[in-house]
């Protein structure tokens, strides 16, 4: 297809050996103290190429997920420090700016192959939108589910430039009757007669201004691990329709029925995506739109406070596929709540910085719940949901501290 | 072009990464002073293997695909699952699994 990269080659790539010989650390105790979410078999990395130190979840395909404390620095998560997921090995390792192409095709009137000089010179769009991987917290889904063991950071905030989805499709012409698009990365399959990932969106998202084909992520091209040159947006929605090294859009005139839409990525078509461990029988449903959640940054679980002194606590929230309405705290198993200050609003699709100070705790457990409620009244539930994937977590989140 | 020739001549003589020789650099560069420019780099591969005297069937079948490092990072699951999962992988994904390798795979991860 003259996309102008290359695929790895075996025999050529430094190797990921033992967690000692990468300088690994445990996350528990000792050098990293109160900031340690993470739990004692942590293995951190800085092995990848544009990449900082990460927590490692596989090498290959690379699932790097971005440590908690990244999400107390900022609104926005470094490139360097943001997620990292792919499902295939096949991952060019060399993409030339030059000769690489996206390509439109299907039912249009006019097929077109776009060069990046093409794209750059269409009018852009831009925003600060959350990605975040469905199944992002899934290690603390009871009972444990199979998949990549998240904690939270299989999540990172962005603010993104590109042209909008639209844009493209209005100049390859979408003929009557499409009722989907179908996205593809230069990424492949490894083994002969595997699914190539591609997903797809309803015509209708597709062309609705906002979904987006990216080109710069904090004002830089992406990381190749986070989809350079070109990445599909798809503001208020999870990561699997964020389509990585975008290449190929196939306008649709039935809708898609390969694996990754039809079989994968599918929840219960039930409140909060949950059922019963066991239960059968149930409707599903692509995963679609995100939901609330917020967290707390500064204080992370077994730190120590001062018992009897005024507690600052600051965090993030994001409201799913809507702005952030409210943030609220409570230190009473959600008896009572206290809302929280707002920090600057970054966009509907934006984490949103909050911070409180709360009353000085009273010597012993401390237990802080914090929920956001988006700007649509959807407000985090106080139960956790389960599913056999491990989906749409967003349960209100607690901390456990000791005040002493 | 010329122009961001000479500022990734500037900003690539700060920089020790080998992989990015500015002779072999192109850019494309749009409205706005946006500038694309073409990225190398070399992906980790990972050495470890599936540790154990029992890990031979999985070490020659599963390691194809993916490193060893997620399934290593699972909860326990019962014999079923692993099994229903070993499967998957085989049926969906299209892993070149010899079926008589199966039922050692699926030990190996319930024992685990």
């Amino acid at each position: 297809m003259g996309h102008g990269y290359r695929f790895p080659m075996i025999g050529r790539r430094g190797f990921i050996a033992g967690a000692a010989a990468l300088g690994a650390l445990p996350a528990s105790g000792g050098a990293l103290g109160a900031l340690a979410h993470e739990t004692d078999d942590t293995v951190f990395t800085s092995a990848f190429p544009q990449k900082g130190r990460m927590i490692l979840q596989r090498t290959r395909p690379p699932l790097l997920e971005t440590p908690f404390e990244v999400f107390d620095q900022g609104v926005f998560t470094p490139n360097d420090r943001f997620f990292v997921r792919w499902h295939w090995a096949g991952i060019p390792e060399q993409v030339d700016v030059a000769s690489f192409t996206l390509t439109v095709h299907g039912h249009v009137d006019r097929p077109l192959t776009l060069g990046l000089a093409e794209l750059l010179a269409m009018p852009r769009i831009e925003y600060a939108a959350v990605n975040q991987c469905s199944g992002n917290s899934r290690s603390l889904f009871t009972p444990r589910v199979a998949g990549a063991q998240w904690r939270h950071g299989a999540m990172g905030n962005a603010r993104w430039v590109g042209v909008p989805l639209k844009a493209v499709l209005d100049r390859a012409g979408v003929k009557a009757g499409a009722v989907a698009i179908r996205a593809r990365g230069l990424d492949e399959p490894v083994v002969p007669d595997a699914p190539a990932f591609a997903k797809s969106l309803a015509i209708d998202h597709a062309r609705d201004g906002e979904v987006m084909i990216a080109f710069q992520m904090n004002g830089e091209q992406l990381p190749l691990l986070n989809g350079f040159p070109l990445r599909l947006v798809v503001p208020g929605w999870y990561s699997t329709y964020w389509v990585k090294m975008l290449c190929d859009i196939e306008v649709l005139a039935s809708t898609d029925d390969q694996y990754w839409t039809k079989v994968a990525y599918r929840i219960p078509d039930t409140p909060h995506a949950s059922v019963t461990p066991g239960e059968t029988g149930y409707a599903q449903v692509p995963i679609n739109r995100m939901v609330p959640r917020s967290f707390i940054t500064n204080l992370v679980d077994g730190a120590r406070v001062a018992a009897g002194k005024p507690l600052a606590l600051r965090g993030l929230a994001f409201g799913g596929d809507q702005g952030v309405a409210a943030v609220e705290v409570s230190a009473d198993g959600g008896a009572t709540w206290r809302r929280a200050n707002l920090d600057r609003d970054q966009g509907r699709y934006s984490f949103r910085q909050w911070h409180l100070t709360a009353a000085g705790p009273a010597t012993g457990p401390v237990r802080l719940m914090v929920r956001c409620t988006n700007t649509a009244g959807e407000a985090q539930p106080l139960e956790a949901n389960w599913n056999p994937n491990g989906f749409m977590r967003n349960v209100v989140e607690t901390t456990t501290l000791t005040a002493a | 072009m010329t122009r961001a020739w000479i500022l990734l001549a500037i900003a690539a003589a700060g920089l020790a990464t080998p992989a990015l020789a500015v002779s072999d650099v192109t850019t494309v560069t749009g409205a706005g002073g946006v500038t694309l420019r073409s990225v190398t780099v070399d992906l980790p591969e990972s050495d470890r293997e599936f540790p154990g005297a029992d890990a031979a069937a999985i070490n020659n079948n599963c390691l194809t695909c993916h490193s060893a490092g997620m399934v290593l990072r699972q909860p326990p699951f019962p014999r079923e699952k692993w099994a229903e999962i070993v499967n998957k992988m085989i049926q969906t994904y299209k892993a070149p699994i010899d079926a008589a390798d199966v039922p050692a795979i699926v030990d190996y991860l319930a024992k685990r």
